[in-house]
């Protein structure tokens, strides 16, 4: 059994997670703080990925990404680089696609923390970032794991976006999920249950895992 | 001295109202200032904080000018060392009694002063939710003196203190708040729970 794609799928996912922690946390932070138009239209966009079906999303972007339109042009016409079938781009259309599953728990985490707890810290002469960083994000530790969970598990599963954007090329683009697909259709049901049991044995300990960390949470001084 | 010439909005049912307030605390003061639930008191302590914004006016701190409207001058609160007890005491569920005067502050002597002056020596590594009422409150008081404020901002500050405890922390911080030279405004509705402080004393409705 060949286990690149498994290889190629927890990469992508474990990428995919920590960009989304060092580009999402802050977002989340800003997102949380007041409401204007302008925030409500961001926020939306950056929700679409949960409702719209991601062969869509995957369209778009693949749009987006042509060195033949656009921003692809110009990627590829500046810096040489092409996004179509490609690894950074899988990881670019991951970022995109699992936003919401760190974004908005983190957001509504961050939302029910008593708004003086960020006014103590700034009296203390404390920055923004020192607040976020001291105060802020240990005592949402558990909305934390769970979208960090959620965006690796979420990545794990990802498949319109990923055969738009990335097709099927073993080693760079081949991810667990399209060997599933790939597999079925080549009548080849043992390699596709293989593929699946994986998958499925990785997420679900995943989602244990998280159950098990919140109750421990729940029962600590942090409740 | 801080001068205080705002007005501040007044959120309500049927729509808001325009509350102007004028009046200067002297270096060094003890104010006290009472009023009922809803008044404004808290948003007016925020407002010296620099932690909301009034509609219109002035706020000038030892010549200093912190909130003037016309000239958009507003100094953020990391600026302007005020320390602020806050009513819901706003303690940081992550930290130690210890850490949270370390973050406060580096001066360790200082920070061993204030828990014994808190009577907190012996809770160093407790975290709030392990903590009674009356140490929680005390650990907001401490934690607002630690970075040596030159305003101290108090909101409903003894609510949770039984009188014996009330009794000596009072009488440390009132020696404290002489030897810092702090100006302190003290907020609460009730009168009998501040006559242990010397200080004038204002009816927040004389605002009006």
């Amino acid at each position: 059994m060949d286990l690149s794609p498994i290889w190629l799928t927890l990469k992508l996912a474990g990428i995919t997670t920590l960009l989304l922690l060092l580009v999402g946390l802050p977002f989340a932070r800003w997102l949380s703080r007041g409401r204007s138009f302008i925030k409500i239209i961001i926020e939306a966009i950056i929700t679409m990925p949960l409702v719209l079906p991601p062969s869509v999303l995957g369209f778009y972007l693949l749009l987006a990404f042509s060195p033949q339109h656009g921003l692809g042009k110009w990627l590829h016409d500046t810096f040489d680089v092409q996004l179509v079938f490609s690894f950074p781009g899988l990881i670019l259309a991951s970022v995109i696609y699992s936003m919401p599953f760190m974004v908005g728990p983190v957001k509504s985490a961050l939302q029910q923390l008593p708004g003086s707890l960020a006014e103590a810290s700034y009296t203390l002469g404390k920055t923004e970032w020192q607040t976020f960083r001291y105060v802020l994000l240990p005592n949402i530790k558990p909305s934390l794991l769970t979208a960090a969970v959620l965006t690796f598990a979420h990545t794990l599963g990802e498949f319109g976006v990923v055969l738009m954007i990335g097709g099927n090329i073993p080693g760079v683009t081949r991810v667990a999920s399209i060997a599933v697909y790939d597999s079925v259709e080549k009548m080849d049901y043992a390699s596709a249950n293989n593929y699946s049991l994986i998958l499925f044995s990785i997420t679900f300990v995943l989602v244990i895992a998280v159950f098990v960390f919140n109750k421990y949470q729940a029962k600590g001084p942090l409740a | 001295m801080i001068s205080v010439d705002i007005e501040i909005k007044l959120k309500a049912y049927h729509g808001g109202h325009l509350l102007p307030i004028k009046k200067q605390f002297n270096k060094g003061s003890i104010t006290k200032i009472l009023g009922p639930s809803g008044s404004g008191k808290t948003t007016l302590l925020k407002m010296i904080a620099g932690l909301s914004s009034p509609e219109s006016g002035k706020i000038i701190a030892n010549g200093v000018t912190w909130f003037d409207s016309g000239s958009k001058i507003n100094v953020s609160p990391q600026k302007r060392n005020a320390g602020f007890v806050f009513q819901n005491y706003a303690l940081f569920p992550n930290m130690t009694v210890q850490q949270h005067l370390e973050y406060a502050t580096n001066e360790a002597g200082w920070i061993k002063r204030l828990l014994q002056l808190g009577q907190l020596d012996k809770f160093t590594t407790h975290k709030p939710d392990h903590l009674s009422g009356g140490q929680q409150q005390r650990l907001a008081i401490l934690r607002a003196l630690a970075i040596k404020p030159k305003l101290l901002l108090m909101d409903e500050p003894f609510s949770a203190l039984d009188s014996k405890m009330k009794t000596s922390l009072i009488e440390e911080l009132k020696s404290l708040i002489k030897q810092l030279d702090i100006t302190t405004i003290i907020v609460s509705h009730n009168l009998q729970e501040l006559e242990m402080f010397d200080g004038e004393v204002i009816d927040f409705e004389e605002f009006v």
